[in-house]
């Protein structure tokens, strides 16, 4: 039976955290009653004129360093016609064939073009459906209508949904540590759109793509295009072809339907946008992007590497920005070594604050790098350092008066531990006596009875190395 | 002052009549928005209820001297239908940034003057309002676009307007009318608040009695908007022309501009004001466009793609006509559109869609492009040899009503003379050259990028020399014709 692989390209819309509209003074939305956020150029008046935002191209050049694209010297925009009430001038203004960037890389994907444009209008449907079809009636809000947009086109390098998802993960984690966007799929100021065609494994020739859009989460990114390979792949073998269509993905019901045929595309007819000058690119825009560039995350998890951070630990703090300032602080304190220190802020502060930023909790870097340093000099035994933790974290505070005050502290000096291990052995002769003869899973009693005894602030391996001891074995 | 006095000043001579306290702002106002309300010519399309309630701004140098305003240009809370149906009755939020100027330079709005629609004609009849009448024969056409500002400031309706000029709609409609029209360089004044028709070529300019007003117009229309980014505004300032000869200066006569085509009246007069240039110390050669004769298939390439674009804005959905409610969405567009677009925006909006169409994009746009580069290049390299080129205005004197709007060949051969400077992007002026027939020709005056003040010299020399008598056209003689023939009555009219 053949195998096949898919090809995916992905199309990556931004909206970009300008303080004003692409093409307009107005402010960007964040869900004020509708239409309170417009002006006459932003509603397509007659006699108006566009104004192109020096912030966006700003944002767009920084996006274009990121992903190591050319930039344009000079770029001009276009008009993208076509009928939709969500398009208040009848055209979109975007950019087709002088883009602000072309060409590029992130990760293992190579970048083909970044473009501006300006966001449509959101458009209501009344109705048992949501889509324009079949509703009774459909309303228009302008207020997202202008707000300005970076197109991030990828060539056809992805192979798998799984590899989409991490991709657009590490393009969402450089974007937002760019600070141009919000990057949130839910509320769509992240949106991807995946051009999907699959071909047997080995073949040179790509198969007929389809457009799939609407995935509006990472894991309905995910599934989507699943289900897109699937449906392609059913099609192929039982003699069919693919056809070139663009697909609409419906999250709830996870069914794939179509949008339009390839017959049914719009014909753009793009032309040079004549109300806009060409973007020149001064010296002075370059160097004022390059001054804003900060360390992004491709380059953040090599240094960490060169730390001495594992790999998965590196990743995981150079992808999550807050997690990778919250620990590169704690190591500034001076008080505990990388790896350590990385795998607490990693598992145990994550598994305590979630998804949220640890800066906005009581645990500051300062006091879990303390916090690290009395586990490793064995002052305080991991478990009962996740209790300091979860104090930090509800009250903040100084781990090592936590520590005190609770009694946390570890018993491991032989002075206090050994009358307590010959205690245990006393009353666990048994145990003792299957030790002697070699059978070591009995420790656990005599460990036990010492936990018991000291509230759990014994070191176990402290312990062991008494039981032998005194056992000779 | 009677109001036929008063009506009969030059906008120059009114501003001196206020400063010299011989009548004020409101007693000009009121005497034109009479003569705007008696206007039987069909130029204004909105005269308001009365003057301003407030006066002019202290020191104003328009002194209060009223506008009369083209259609197309968004005033607020005043229809600015452009000419058309489809948004017919549409009171826009907001002012164009020209017309705020002027009125901030104290010259109020006097009435919304009648238009081909969207600025699409040359005879004013594709108005939806019913076309304008020429002054100097009502049986005949004022040209167009701007037709109801120019036939206004013939019939002394208006001190001056304003107008737009996309391949000659300020110069020929100035020309059929016996006033002077100016087309500024390409960016000197904003566009923004002028309902577009095609925006690489839109310009606004002035309609003026004489060449003294023209200049005085402009000098407070030009300037940097920050809300235009095609605008780049003025280096200095318009000055009043005062030349009276032509000394040094070299004018080119395009003989690709200047020769078939050419009504024989027209290049009679045209010939007759080269001899006079000469005779005022001005040298004359011939020059060439050479590209200039594709200007008129390039411009109607150019000009109805950005419109096909431009217009697709009116659709029923936010403002202006809606039709086919009862329909879905597609069949609302239709009918909206097929209802409120009159014949020639329909065709011009379909040779747009068809020229910017996938596979036809660089056969047609691309190519008109090209040809719009090539006149450029012609014109820079004209203006090394030459101060000016110099052409007749539009090649006959206005044409009756009706005789033109089944042949839209014809009709737009009208810009034959006047589109090359617009794709070229430079100024040109239109001045009165004499009669022919008994109707109006003109002279054009094309000069290098922001050379305005030049042009206006120039023109004001030759305005002189030529002595056009206008009274053919006011309202006062009751548009009869004049009786003059060829060069005009000889000596400046009497005002």
């Amino acid at each position: 039976m053949t195998t096949y692989e898919p090809v995916i390209g992905l199309e990556i819309h931004v909206q970009l955290s300008t303080s004003t509209k692409m093409f307009c003074g107005c402010a960007l939305s964040f869900g004020e009653p509708p239409n309170t956020l417009t002006c006459p150029v932003c509603l397509g008046l007659p006699g108006t004129l566009p104004l192109a935002n020096e912030r966006a191209i700003h944002f767009g050049l920084m996006i274009g360093l990121a992903l190591e694209s050319e930039l344009a010297p000079r770029s001009i925009f276009h008009r993208k016609n076509y009928f939709y009430p969500d398009l208040p001038k009848g055209y979109q203004i975007s950019q087709y064939d002088e883009p602000l960037c072309r060409g590029g890389r992130l990760g293992e994907v190579r970048i083909h073009r970044v473009h501006l444009e300006e966001d449509a209008a959101k458009l209501v449907h009344a109705g048992a459906s949501g889509r324009i079809h079949g509703s009774d009636a459909s309303v228009v809000d302008f207020n997202r209508g202008g707000t300005p947009l970076a197109e991030i086109v990828t060539e056809p390098d992805v192979r798998s949904a799984a590899q989409a998802r991490e991709w657009l993960t590490l393009l969402r984690t450089t974007l937002r540590r760019l600070g141009v966007s919000d990057v949130n799929m839910e509320e769509g100021s992240l949106r991807c759109d995946a051009n999907i065609s699959i071909r047997p494994v080995g073949s040179a020739t790509l198969g007929t793509k389809t457009e799939l859009k609407n995935m509006n989460s990472f894991r309905f990114l995910e599934r989507g295009v699943n289900a897109e390979i699937a449906r392609q792949e059913a099609l192929l073998r039982a003699g069919e072809a693919v056809v070139q269509e663009t697909l609409h993905f419906d999250p709830a019901t996870e069914t794939i339907t179509s949008l339009r045929s390839k017959e049914e595309a719009h014909d753009y007819r793009y032309f040079p946008e004549p109300d806009l000058v060409p973007i020149a690119i001064t010296l002075q825009m370059l160097d004022a992007a390059r001054g804003d560039m900060p360390e992004l995350p491709a380059a953040r998890e090599e240094r960490l590497v060169g730390l001495g951070l594992n790999a998965g630990s590196a990743r995981q703090l150079a992808w999550r920005t807050e997690l990778g300032d919250f620990f590169e602080t704690a190591l500034e304190a001076g008080s505990a070594e990388p790896q350590p220190l990385a795998n607490w802020v990693c598992n145990e502060l994550v598994a305590v604050v979630g998804d949220a930023d640890p800066a906005t909790t009581s645990v500051t870097p300062q006091a879990l790098a303390q916090l690290v340093a009395l586990v490793v000099a064995k002052t305080v035994t991991p478990a009962n350092a996740k209790l300091v933790l979860d104090r930090l974290a509800t009250d903040g505070g100084d781990p090592a008066q936590i520590v005190d005050a609770e009694g946390l502290g570890s018993i491991g000096g032989g002075d206090t531990l050994e009358p307590m291990v010959d205690a245990a052995l006393a009353a666990h002769a048994d145990a003792a006596e299957k030790i002697r003869a070699g059978n070591m899973k009995a420790i656990g009693a005599i460990i036990g009875h010492v936990m018991r005894e000291t509230k759990g602030r014994a070191d176990g391996a402290e312990v062991t190395r008494i039981v032998r001891d005194r056992l000779g074995v | 002052m009677s109001v036929t006095d008063l009506t009969g000043l030059t906008a120059a001579q009114a501003v001196a009549a206020i400063e010299r306290g011989e009548t004020d702002a409101t007693e000009l106002f009121e005497a034109y928005r009479a003569a705007a309300l008696a206007d039987e010519l069909n130029a204004y399309l909105w005269v308001p209820d009365g003057a301003p309630d407030s006066p002019p701004p202290a020191g104003a140098p328009l002194a209060g001297v009223p506008l009369a305003v083209k259609d197309l240009f968004c005033t607020q809370g005043v229809p600015s239908q452009a000419g058309s149906k489809i948004i017919e009755g549409y009171r826009p939020p907001y002012t164009a940034t020209v017309v705020a100027k002027l009125a901030e330079a104290g010259a109020p709005l006097l009435g919304k003057t009648n238009q081909d629609e969207f600025a699409m004609g040359s005879s004013n009849e594709n108005s939806a309002y019913g076309p304008v009448l020429n002054p100097w024969d009502r049986a005949r056409v004022p040209g167009g676009s701007s037709g109801g500002s120019a036939a206004a400031v013939a019939a002394g309706s208006a001190p001056w307007a304003l107008g737009t000029d996309t391949g000659g709609s300020i110069r020929q409609p100035a020309a059929l009318c016996g006033i002077v029209g100016l087309k500024p360089t390409y960016g000197a004044v904003s566009r923004y608040g002028m309902i577009a028709f095609a925006s690489s070529l839109d310009q606004a300019g002035p309609l003026t009695r004489d060449v003294a007003d023209a200049a005085l117009l402009l000098r407070h229309m030009v300037g940097h908007d920050t809300r235009d980014s095609t605008s780049v505004g003025f280096p200095g300032e318009i000055a009043t022309p005062s030349a009276e000869r032509l000394d040094g200066i070299r004018l080119g006569v395009p003989e690709e501009l200047t020769g078939d085509g050419i009504e024989p009246g027209v290049l009679d007069a045209f010939h007759a004001t080269l001899e006079l240039a000469e005779q005022l110390g001005a040298t004359i050669e011939t020059c060439r466009l050479p590209h200039a004769p594709h200007a008129l298939a390039a411009y109607y390439v150019l000009a109805p793609a950005e419109a096909s674009s431009n217009l697709a804005r009116y659709d029923g959905v936010r403002y202006g006509r809606r039709a086919g409610d009862g329909g879905d969405l597609p069949e609302m567009y239709t009918r909206t559109r097929s209802e409120g677009f009159g014949v020639e925006v329909k065709r011009r909006i379909m040779l747009g869609t068809y020229s910017l169409s996938s596979g036809y994009y660089d056969a047609y746009y691309g190519s008109a492009q090209r040809v719009r580069t090539k006149i450029a290049e012609d014109f820079r390299t004209a203006f090394d040899n030459f101060d000016f080129v110099v052409t007749p205005t539009a090649p006959t004197v206005a044409f009756e009503l009706g005789s033109k709007v089944d042949d839209p060949m014809a009709m737009y051969v009208n810009d034959y003379c006047t589109v090359p400077m617009s794709l070229a992007g430079t100024p040109a002026i239109s001045i009165p050259n004499g009669l022919s027939e008994g109707l109006p020709t003109a002279f054009q005056i094309a000069g290098p990028a922001f050379s305005e003040n030049r042009i206006l010299d120039a023109a004001h020399a030759l305005e002189s020399a030529i002595g056009f008598d206008a009274s053919g056209g006011r309202l006062s003689r009751g548009g009869m014709p004049s009786t003059s023939s060829g060069r005009g009555a000889g000596g400046p009219a009497e005002l």
